[in-house]
């Protein structure tokens, strides 16, 4: 009646629990060895964008802090944005950087804003979540004598900001419709099927991109025939990509208004295993232009929206806080608004353009 | 003069006897529930099972009558192959989630794992491994997380609800931490190759996709681990009083899903031939969509794999009927939303109808 545990049992259970023991540890070990990133080999990762040659306005001066706060980095593009701000103030000795850590609650960019103004920086530089929810804070800090430069996303009121300083979405739309209608001419297509995959279409700014597109194709009598929208995510790119191809069994030309989302369109365009169309990429991501460089698929050019405005906006914030102008004109201060060109970056010109490519 | 003090060599063996009964009583009961659970499953419920399932093949066929009817690229054996590889990441995703959502629990943290098993699969180290590596690392991961889970829940008792939500925000943001917030590239082409691998004609995903949900469905009618976890998701406590170890059965649920997303990690890593912190978005939603519309209780205790299989698929081909008809984002949300309605009251009609 006594029962007692068998030896042999106890013991194949201690057997088991030893070997599951050892085999979640040894998991575990190969996990950790897992995490890292860093290259084994030399990097060619692209060095953040800085500029170092504007004659005597780089001289140090009064020393200067600035605030800086954009969006959380959750995109290849934001992130560049926020090291390309912090390598461009590190260039400067005279330059304390601020950045507050980025998010995408526009509650909280309001409040990490406002903490900014109570710690009295002599400058700040925002990249809205929302231009329109980050209007009155703006104005805020403007009325407390801080200089507002306003990047990329605007302010519902020019109030808000000292100067603007931004991409041009209807521009970059444009210069890929040029694009588009220039290589369909010169390959004699009249009538050619045109597919766009856009990013979040609801944002303002992927309006105004489709708006530049269509209305440049419609200069040459040319229409997007099939169009989707991503969600600036490689995931979303690939998805809606592989049904595009579907609804379109022959295509001449895509647009792709953004190089993250970009390297899911391309995968889906390897599976559905197409080639008979060009495409055009957005923005401008290292891996994009390399691809384009090296002229293997259908990424034949790419239209910019350099994250290099980032590096921009903290010079110009610095010669506010100092009370300088920009030394290639004319007048005693800084203009009050800046609108970068989007350059077409085609495999002739894309060597001239790497260097500004960002890591998606 | 009563014997107020035992021996104790007869203390002993009364209170061996009155184990010996308990356990006796214990197996006789859960062999009762478990029976009855079967005798339920073929009996009344498989009934209603199927014919739940059968609206839904209504609704299919009727999104695939609109679809011919609209656009003269639906009815392709190309576009119905892409509609299936569309549906095997989420596919996979879903049999997991159907599990535990049968289990009564729910698990919010699916596309975070998801997101969080590409990214580790991808840094440059575990690449550097080679491509067996890579999968078992995301399987891993995967495994991991949900055992974290199960064990947070059963054994810390805390509700799935909260545990999975935390998991949700923590993996995304471990996730979006080890990439840099980069998305990072496969160099490996044997793991681009699974995207367009397809042996016998038939993509290698849709086949994972079939081996996990034919896995699921044997786990769950035909073994002793399903009939628990119906038990369970039915009614805890009579579970638990019928001698089912609750707490086990319940972590092994969410390290079940956990592997489903550890797999559909590899899936997805494959398909964008990237790793990223943005992968497996909202897919926490569109998993229980699946699988409510599948036709099982979200309070648990019944439901079927072919079911959340058919609600997949009825998401997959809405999505793709709208971008063959070229229609708007907006647009497409609110059908999908009218069209989840709908799926429910058909199913609920022709539930009733078969009823009286």
């Amino acid at each position: 009646m006594n029962r007692t545990p068998e030896p042999s049992t106890a013991l194949t259970l201690g057997r088991r629990r030893l070997l599951f023991g050892a085999g979640a540890l040894g998991a575990g070990a190969l996990l950790t060895a897992c995490t890292s990133n860093d290259p084994e080999e030399e990097s060619n990762a692209p060095a953040a964008n800085v500029n170092t040659n504007a004659g005597d306005n780089d001289k140090p001066g009064q020393a200067v802090t600035i605030g800086f706060s954009a969006p959380a980095a959750d995109h290849g593009w934001i992130a560049a944005i926020t090291t390309n701000a912090k390598a461009q103030a590190d260039k400067y000795s005279d330059v304390t950087l601020k950045a507050v850590e980025g998010s995408n609650d526009v509650n909280q960019q309001i409040s990490q804003v406002e903490t900014l103004i109570s710690q009295k920086v002599d400058a700040l530089v925002i990249l809205p979540f929302d231009g329109q929810a980050l209007t009155e804070v703006g104005i805020k800090a403007m009325e407390a004598g801080i200089p507002v430069i306003n990047l990329d996303r605007v302010f519902a009121s020019p109030r808000g900001s000292r100067a603007w300083i931004g991409g041009d979405n209807y521009g970059m739309g444009a210069a890929a419709g040029r694009y588009v209608a220039e290589q369909m001419q010169a390959k004699g297509i009249t009538n050619p099927i045109i597919g766009e995959v856009q990013g979040i279409a609801n944002l303002p700014l992927t309006q105004e991109r489709t708006k530049g597109f269509n209305e440049a194709l419609a200069a040459a009598g040319m229409k997007v025939s099939n169009r989707v929208a991503a969600e600036f995510t490689v995931e979303t790119g690939q998805q809606v990509t592989a049904n595009l191809l579907q609804a379109a069994p022959k295509l001449d030309a895509l647009w792709n208004h953004d190089d993250d989302q970009g390297v899911g369109v391309l995968a889906a365009i390897d599976q559905a295993g197409r080639d008979e169309f060009i495409m055009v990429g957005g923005a401008g991501s290292r891996n994009a232009m390399e691809l384009i460089k090296a002229d293997s698929g259908v990424l034949k050019c790419t239209v910019t929206y350099p994250p290099s405005m980032a590096s921009s906006a903290i010079k110009l914030a610095r010669l506010v806080a100092q009370n300088k102008g920009m030394s290639d004109l004319v007048e005693n201060e800084i203009p009050a608004s800046i609108t970068l060109a989007s350059a077409t970056v085609t495999k002739e010109n894309v060597d001239q353009y790497l260097p500004l490519g960002f890591a998606s | 003069m009563s014997e107020s003090v035992e021996s104790p060599g007869r203390g002993d063996a009364r209170a061996h006897a009155a184990a010996e009964v308990r356990e006796q009583e214990q197996a006789r009961v859960e062999a009762q529930a478990a029976a009855a659970a079967a005798a339920g499953r073929r009996g009344r419920l498989a009934g209603v099972g199927e014919i739940r399932n059968i609206g839904l093949v209504v609704v299919l066929v009727v999104l695939a009558i609109i679809g011919t009817a609209t656009s003269e690229n639906f009815a392709t054996a190309d576009n119905l192959r892409n509609i299936l590889v569309s549906s095997s990441v989420i596919g996979v995703v879903t049999v997991g989630m159907t599990f535990v959502i049968i289990g009564g629990g729910i698990d919010l943290s699916v596309g975070a794992i998801v997101a969080l098993a590409s990214v580790w699969a991808t840094t440059v180290a575990t690449q550097s491994y080679g491509p067996a590596v890579m999968i078992v690392c995301a399987l891993l991961v995967g495994a991991g997380t949900g055992l974290v889970n199960g064990l947070l829940i059963a054994y810390g008792r805390l509700v799935p609800f909260i545990v999975t939500l935390a998991m949700l925000v923590s993996a995304r943001g471990l996730a979006a931490r080890m990439a840099d917030n980069r998305t990072q590239l496969v160099t490996e082409q044997r793991i681009k190759d699974i995207a367009t691998a397809d042996p016998l004609g038939i993509p290698l995903l849709v086949i994972v996709l079939a081996v996990v949900a034919v896995v699921g469905w044997v786990l769950l009618n035909r073994t002793t681990f399903g009939r628990r976890t119906i038990a369970i998701g039915g009614n805890t406590e009579a579970a638990r009083l019928a001698g089912i170890d609750v707490k086990r059965t319940t972590t092994l649920l969410y390290l079940l899903s956990g592997i489903c997303c550890g797999i559909a990690a590899v899936m997805i890593i494959a398909r964008t031939t990237t790793g990223s912190s943005t992968h497996g978005n909202l897919y926490e939603l569109d998993a229980i969509a699946a699988v409510i519309i599948g036709g099982t209780l979200l309070s648990g205790g019944r439901g079927t794999i072919v079911g959340s299989i058919l609600g997949v698929l009825v998401f997959t081909t809405i999505t793709n009927i709208f971008i063959l008809n070229n229609l708007a984002t907006e647009v497409q949300n609110i059908a999908k939303g009218l069209i989840i309605v709908a799926a429910v009251l058909l199913q609920r009609r022709t539930t009733r109808d078969a009823a009286t």
